[in-house]
């Protein structure tokens, strides 16, 4: 029987393969024909598109002018978000009262961004979050501490946005995570309300929710009675928001086995806990990906709020562009509101990216 | 040895009493008419083909399969369809799984504190004195941090047993504790499992451990076609099988 000498760990190193930027080009760039022809026909198509643009939107963009300069100019007119920026962010609420909202934006912000990191999860930062609503909820409404009324019919702009997609979010999150459990509940009255209430919802489009929500509903209420039409968009958005979270969370409870189930049970907790401390937090590490999709799309979506005329920030933008001074600058207003999407949208799978990587840090290496 | 741990069972009631039990899965008579009874540290090695019913009978006693008929009395509690009950039974009742089944977003001191803190009430700062306490026992202590999926097979086992003792059991069963295990990491499990009973623990072994069942069973049960068929003290059990059938199964597994 022959023993086999160990060989020294550390003589054998791994063969390089990056061998500096030349290297790097011929592996990706220039490996093959065809790979070679392809980088040479994308050179050239940035060649041609990229400088034109960089004029358009930068060098022959006029910035602050009056409506007349941006007939002149050949570049992006930027002077029409300059001139009409207060309109496009707060819309109908009152001119001079518009510190408000813009308060109530940067208290939002400043919570989310405050509760980003996972370590200030405690019970607190519930409080925090709930006083913080209210302050926002009195900044938006006023009535009280000597600030004046404004009518919810005059929240609009980006506050509008803002205010349907967070709550929207934040409420369809937790409705979405019941739906889920009571589709898999062993009590069948349970589970096919939750089944024909997720398909319903799921087999029809936002825009007629909404529809339903402002023209229907008001007919079943009792004379007299109305709801706020901004309330009632919020709920038909929680509505079809959670019916989606609810399928992704269903998939996310399948994939945890069955030991899993066992183990929390043979300890003897009891339902609530065995969801809250076991499972769910499994389950909903899974999904975090599609769940954060469902949200962003849920965010989008919130502009077809328009349809019931409601002035989303979208709509505060189209009126703007409706006035004949701005009629012709509708690519930079758009591309003004697409950044503000994308801000918010980026942040969130940004941030969903940062917390699948956290809550993942410990587990399987 | 032997003589002494037998003699060292006491003689008062039984913890756990099953009579006349059986237990259908659909139309599949899986368990029939289970007489068992468990005094208090007393050690029960239940071996037998695959598909017996084994495993069925101990998940029987915490209710993580519900019998049909008969009747199952744990620590003076009948098993019904009293929640509060089954739930206050599986808090007295360990149980090890085959396949450890850790919470694995949880670190190992999570594992080990969750039930105590959330079942038992006891301040965080007590059971996680506790779970030390037994990690140390086990000897995985320094693994406190980490989390399971970090661990070897024995170690996950070993806080496995750690965290059903935790709970303070008066049962513990085991459902093949080391059959998933690669070979070198049994002995490990077996030993934590051996100091376990030597200190007096009432245990349902479900194993095919030889070793194990001589050194610390009091009785061995072997079960074939969701029967209890013949049931004996280890030395007769291995050395003078009554029953054909579990001639042939003690021929198998000792080829
Ligand atoms: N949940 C279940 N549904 C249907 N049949 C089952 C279920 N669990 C176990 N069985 C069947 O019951 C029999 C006994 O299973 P089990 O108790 O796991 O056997 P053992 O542990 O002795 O190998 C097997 O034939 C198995 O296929
Ligand atoms: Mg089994």
């Amino acid at each position: 029987m022959a023993v086999h000498p160990i060989s020294d760990a550390d003589a054998i190193k791994p063969p390089k393969t990056q061998t500096g930027v030349v290297g790097w080009m011929r592996q990706n760039l220039f490996n093959g024909v065809f790979n070679s022809i392809l980088t040479v026909v994308i050179l050239y198509i940035l060649w041609k598109t990229v400088p034109p643009l960089i004029r358009w939107f930068f060098i022959d963009a006029v910035w602050t002018t009056a409506s007349e300069a941006c007939y002149a100019a050949d570049g992006a007119c930027w002077s029409v978000i300059y001139n009409n920026i207060r309109f496009i962010l707060f819309g109908l609420y009152p001119h001079d009262l518009q510190w408000r909202p813009l308060a109530a934006i940067v208290l939002l912000i400043a919570l989310l961004v405050y509760s980003r990191d996972r370590r200030r999860w405690r019970r607190s930062l519930l409080w925090t979050w709930l006083a913080g609503l209210f302050v926002m909820g009195l900044l938006m409404k006023g009535g009280l501490f000597g600030l004046e009324n404004v009518d919810s019919t005059l929240w609009s702009g980006l506050p509008l946005t803002l205010l349907l997609s967070v709550f929207g979010m934040v409420a369809a999150y937790p409705l979405g995570v019941m739906l889920a459990l009571g589709r898999r509940s062993r009590m069948p009255a349970i589970k096919s309300l939750c089944v024909v209430y997720i398909e319903m919802i799921r087999g029809v489009p936002l825009i007629s929710l909404l529809f339903m929500s402002s023209v229907m509903f008001p007919l079943f209420l009792p004379e007299g009675l109305t709801i706020n039409k901004i309330l009632r968009a919020q709920i038909a958005i929680i509505m079809f928001t959670a019916a989606y979270i609810a399928e992704v969370v269903r998939g996310g409870l399948q994939a945890i086995s069955r030991g899993q189930y066992e183990a929390a049970e043979s300890l003897g907790l009891g339902f609530p806990q065995k969801m809250r401390l076991v499972i769910l937090p499994q389950a909903l590490k899974i999904v975090i990906p599609p769940t954060v999709g469902i949200l962003v799309s849920a965010f989008k979506d919130t502009s077809l709020v328009v349809i019931i005329a409601l002035y989303d920030l979208l709509k505060t933008t189209q009126s703007v562009l409706s006035n004949p001074k701005w009629m012709g600058f509708s690519s930079e207003a758009y591309i003004f509101i697409a950044l503000i999407y994308f801000i918010c949208c980026f942040s969130m799978s940004d941030y969903s990216r940062k917390l699948e990587r956290e809550l993942g840090a410990g587990e399987r290496r | 040895m032997n003589e002494t741990l037998i003699q060292d069972a006491p003689e008062d009631s039984p913890i756990i009493q099953i009579v006349g039990m059986h237990k259908w899965f659909g139309d599949f008579h899986v368990l029939r008419d289970i007489h068992l009874n468990v005094k208090r540290q007393e050690r029960i090695v239940i071996c037998g083909p695959s598909g017996s019913g084994k495993s069925t009978l101990i998940r029987c006693i915490n209710r993580l399969e519900e019998h049909q008929r008969g009747d199952i009395v744990v620590d003076g509690i009948e098993l019904t369809n009293n929640i509060k009950n089954i739930e206050k039974i599986r808090a007295e009742v360990g149980m090890v799984f085959q396949h450890f089944n850790l919470f694995p977003h949880l670190s190992i001191l999570e594992n080990l504190t969750l039930g105590p803190i959330w079942v038992r009430k006891v301040p965080k700062k007590e059971a996680e004195e506790t779970a030390m306490y037994y990690l140390e026992k086990v000897q995985i202590a320094e693994q406190a941090e980490k989390y399971p999926g970090q661990l070897s097979g024995g170690q996950q086992q070993r806080v496995a047993i750690a965290r059903s003792l935790c709970m303070k059991p008066k049962v513990m069963l085991f459902d093949e504790p080391t059959s998933a295990l690669d070979p070198e990491m049994v002995k490990e499990v077996l030993d934590a499992m051996i100091e376990l009973a030597e200190e007096g623990m009432t245990m349902l072994v479900v194993s095919h451990e030889m070793g194990f069942a001589r050194s610390v069973a009091h009785r061995v049960l072997f079960m074939d076609f969701g029967q209890i068929v013949e049931e004996n003290t280890p030395e007769e059990f291995f050395h003078n099988p009554q029953h054909e059938r579990t001639q042939l199964f003690l021929s198998q597994i000792l080829h």
